[in-house]
Formats: C-alpha cells, sequence, structure tokens
C-alpha cells in the first residue's frame, strides 16, 4: 500500500485514508465578472495531464481532514514532497537537488541517482514522451 | 389524565460480544461525546472550563478523571465523558468555538486481549505496532469500509468509536478478524 506523508499528521499514512483534490495551484480570479469567457474556462475547465510530475491538492480526509499540496509522479505514483495548503510551490529542481542530497547523506551514493521519471518506470526518459503517438493498428478491428 | 409515554434509549449493540482467547470484544459503556472546534486562540479558555488539556500534537489524546479528549485535526477534538455532559461545562465560554454534542451518533466498540491489534488490523490499516502506536494514541482511520475514530487506552486494548447506523458493521467486521487473530 502507498504511504503518504500527511504534513498536518507529521507522519505517513495508508493511501486509503486520503482523497485525492485535483490539480493544485490554481488560484480563483479575484474579479469573476470581469474575466473573458476564455479566461474562465481556462481557470474552470482545463487541466495539465502531464505523464511525469504534477502538483495535487489531496485531502486527508479520514485522517485530520485538512487539504494539502502533493508532488506525485504519474507514471510510478511516487510522492515526491507534500506540503501545507497555502504553502508556496516548490521549485522542482530544487526539489530534485534536496532528494539527491538526502540520498547521499544516507550513504547510498555508490547507488545510480534518479533519472527522472524515466528511471522508476524503468524505461529511458528519450522514450518516455514521444510527439507522435503510435497508432493503435487493432482500432476499429473488433 | 393520560399516562406519559417514555421512550427509553436502546444501544444499537445491545446484544452482542465476542470472547476468544486472546481477543475480545464489548460494547463500551454509553458516554456523552462532542465534537469540539477551536482556534488557537481559544484552547486556554476552553481547557480550563473542560478541566483538561487540549492535546495539540497530532495522534495524542489527554485525560482527566472520566473526560478525554481526542486530537482529530488541527483545530478539533472529540470529547469522550463517561459520566458527565462536557457541554455543561463548556457552555458558558464565550471564546470563539464549536461544540456539537454527537452522544447518540457514535458508538463504541473496546477490543482487547493479547491479539488485540491484530484484530483491528484485519480492517485497519494503520502501524499498531506499539512504537508506532503507543497507549494514549488516537487518530480517525478507516476500518474497512467505514470511518472509525481509533483510540488505545491502554496496553492490549483498543477503544473504536464508529457512526451507530455502521456499528453493526463493524462489530462483524471486528468479530470476524478477533476470531482471526486468535486462532
Ligand atoms: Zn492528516
Amino acid at each position: 500500500m502507498l504511504l503518504i506523508r500527511c504534513p498536518y499528521c507529521e507522519e505517513e499514512r495508508p493511501e486509503l485514508e486520503f482523497r485525492n483534490g485535483g490539480q493544485a495551484h490554481i488560484a480563483r480570479s479575484t474579479d469573476i465578472v470581469q474575466e473573458s469567457a476564455e479566461a474562465f474556462e481556462r481557470f474552470f475547465f482545463i487541466r495539465d495531464n502531464p505523464k511525469g510530475v504534477i502538483f495535487e491538492r489531496w485531502r486527508h480526509i479520514h485522517g485530520c481532514g485538512r487539504f494539502f499540496n502533493a508532488v506525485r509522479d504519474t507514471i510510478t505514483d511516487k510522492f515526491h514532497h507534500t506540503y501545507k495548503a497555502g504553502e508556496p510551490q516548490p521549485d522542482l529542481n530544487e526539489l530534485i537537488a534536496a532528494n539527491e542530497d538526502r540520498r547521499m547523506d544516507e550513504g547510498r551514493g555508490d547507488m545510480p541517482a534518479d533519472q527522472g521519471p524515466g528511471s522508476w518506470a524503468n524505461v529511458p526518459p528519450d522514450q518516455i514522451n514521444v510527439a507522435e503517438p503510435a497508432a493503435d493498428a487493432s482500432k476499429g478491428d473488433a | 389524565m393520560a399516562e406519559t409515554a417514555t421512550a427509553q434509549r436502546r444501544t444499537s449493540l445491545e446484544t452482542r460480544g465476542f470472547d476468544a482467547k486472546g481477543a475480545s470484544l464489548t460494547l463500551a459503556p454509553s458516554s456523552f461525546r462532542v465534537s469540539l472546534r477551536a482556534p488557537e486562540a481559544s484552547i486556554s479558555v476552553l481547557e480550563e472550563a473542560l478541566g483538561l488539556s487540549l492535546p495539540r500534537l497530532p495522534k495524542t489524546s489527554s485525560e482527566e478523571g472520566t473526560r478525554a479528549a481526542l486530537w482529530l485535526g488541527p483545530d478539533e477534538w472529540l470529547v469522550i465523558d463517561t459520566e458527565t455532559d462536557p457541554l455543561t461545562a463548556s457552555r458558558g465560554v464565550e471564546a470563539l468555538h464549536s461544540a456539537v454534542d454527537i452522544s447518540h451518533r457514535n458508538v463504541g466498540i473496546v477490543a482487547s486481549g493479547a491479539y488485540a491489534a491484530e484484530a483491528v488490523n484485519g480492517g485497519c490499516p494503520q502501524d499498531l505496532s506499539p512504537e508506532a502506536f503507543p497507549v494514549g494514541a488516537c487518530s480517525r482511520t478507516v476500518l474497512g469500509k467505514i470511518e472509525i475514530v481509533l483510540w488505545k487506552k491502554a496496553e492490549n486494548s483498543f477503544h473504536i468509536e464508529c457512526w451507530r447506523s455502521f456499528s453493526p458493521y463493524a462489530f462483524a467486521f471486528l468479530t470476524a478478524s478477533a476470531r482471526d487473530a486468535a486462532a
């Protein structure tokens, strides 16, 4: 079972206690009446769907009940970082550097470093994101 | 003159019980329960009124006589008292807070015995080892398909709070789990 660290409970807890709350850091306009239909559509409907690292809201619904933010990899489900709601969006490169420092501190310097999502999924990074997905030959056959 | 009818309150698990070597289940005594929410600034006044400290650390509880306060969230506590109504004590507090009587919303089940933790773990994914969940620890969590509040009252004794309508499920689940754990 996946363990997720709740920044309010200050420990890792089983995933069954949590619920996903969609993409994080989407600010509602302070003057929504003046917003164009296009801008409102972007705010209301359009979400990232990356293959890789995503910033998400999560809720510890069967625990302390709090919403918080998490940095998760959509390929491996690995949670890189969780932080309290309202805290600034962390810099991805700094996070990766901090994880690398921790890896060295824990004496795992002789083990291969994470090369990003590619290595976690055992697929070379340059093969993960393809501009033109291969056509599905079987489509429509059934 | 017409006779006044008196309704009698019955618990949902009155006749239930389970006893096996190493893991037994009983109904917790009926209690007063209050769902308490309060900001940092109101805590000390409420502590004075209630006569016990409100824990600030996650997963901790405090006890004073028959009254206990369980930390559920950064501004949320479950206050349980087997004798007197905590609302009587907090009613006069003017500091901002919310105290709601939920005495009859919940049913308490006590799982005890050497395999009590295993019985609870049959449906609760939390780490219940003594290091991670020491005596006095409490947490809102899940048991099978329902939400519970779990409170370790003593070595080998867990208090499980669930919603009343879920209590037959909780009891049946724990019975099956306790039977397996004690086997
Ligand atoms: Zn939490």
